[in-house]
């Protein structure tokens, strides 16, 4: 186990680190314009890290260790179908969420 | 600007961040347990969750420090882990860039994924928002989220191993994630975007420390901004 002074360090550094990525441009840029290609490819930024953080999840989930699992993929594609459709991030939350638990009591 | 519109935003926000406290809680609370059995204090733990606030990267640390690596490599691996959140930045920044810089400070220090996607998913709906009604509307998303992650960090802490290990609750973070996806696809460049990036991060997901989200995100956004150019889309 690591020792206290280890651990602090640890955890200091993280933080500082973790901050550093946050401001990095919020912070150096602010106001200041950023080139027209750059803003092209940030506009998809939100659309091709939150699908990307969410596919092995769905795939291979921690819980089954990796193995695919029905329940779970029935749920996320209800979910996605939902949100898609109906633009209404409520109702793709509750309708994932109804899926994943009815199913797990099912089977 | 009227004090009144940041306080309705900041409502608005407060209201659309909300179910993501059903996500946040077991979440926090599963590091909290975790932490305990690794050996931490309670003060230990508290202070992973605020100091560093990002739980992914928390949970990396965490299972590195059990497996008594290298302090470097701990920090290393965690630090990949959140790597993403410099995307986040630099996206967010044309929004929220004209804030003083101590208000920039208190967005850096509260940018973790719910928060961000959930403000720049209003940002794109509602664009004709003023800077303070953005910031409002970001503290309002954030304020069911980073709070309750403390406090229920604390919670699983304290609790331990008491707490039972529930049905299908894993998965309640994809389903969150999920459902904000559907609404972000809102052209054909948004579609292509997500579509190369879920391939490539399948396709890429045996990398170490998390690389292969890098390489599905920059991927991603390279497909977005190329389908832009090439089908003319307005964004």
């Amino acid at each position: 186990m690591t020792d206290t002074t280890e651990l602090w360090t640890i955890i200091i550094a993280l933080g500082l680190g973790s901050f550093g990525l946050r401001f990095a441009f919020l912070g150096l840029v602010g106001d200041r314009a950023m080139p027209e290609w750059l803003l092209r490819h940030l506009r998809y930024t939100a659309v091709a890290v939150i699908p990307a953080l969410v596919a092995p999840l769905v795939i291979w989930p921690t819980a089954t260790g990796g193995e695919p699992d029905a329940t779970r993929l029935a749920a996320a594609v209800a979910t996605f179908a939902v949100g898609y459709l109906t633009k209404n991030v409520f109702a793709a939350m509750g309708v994932g969420a109804a899926v994943l638990v009815s199913l797990s009591l099912l089977f | 600007m009227a004090a009144g519109t940041a306080m309705s935003s900041y409502w608005r926000g407060l209201r659309d961040g909300l179910p993501f406290l059903a996500v946040v809680g077991p979440f926090a609370m599963l590091f909290g347990v975790l932490a305990t059995e690794a050996g931490l204090a309670v003060h230990e733990t508290m202070g992973f969750s605020i100091v560093v606030i990002a739980g992914a990267a928390q949970f990396t640390a965490l299972q590195l420090i059990n497996e008594n690596a290298p302090t470097l490599v701990v920090l290393a691996s965690a630090l990949a882990v959140n790597l993403r959140m410099a995307m986040y930045s630099a996206s967010i920044t044309p929004h929220l860039g004209p804030l003083p810089l101590w208000k920039r400070g208190i967005v850096a220090y509260f940018l973790v994924d719910q928060t961000y996607a959930q403000s720049i998913l209003d940002y794109e709906k509602n664009p004709d928002q003023t800077v303070a009604e953005k910031f409002a509307y970001f503290l309002g998303v954030m304020t069911p989220i980073c709070p309750p992650w403390y406090l229920f960090t604390f919670v699983g802490a304290v609790l331990g191993e008491s707490i039972p290990p529930s049905l299908g609750l894993d998965f309640a973070l994809p389903i969150a994630f999920l459902a904000m996806v559907g609404p972000m696809l809102r052209t054909p460049a948004h579609r292509i975007a997500a579509l190369v990036s879920v391939i490539l991060a399948l396709a890429f997901a045996w990398l170490p420390y998390n690389m292969g989200l890098l390489v599905a995100g920059l991927g991603g956004m390279m497909a977005g901004a190329q389908a832009e150019l090439r089908l003319g889309i307005k964004p």
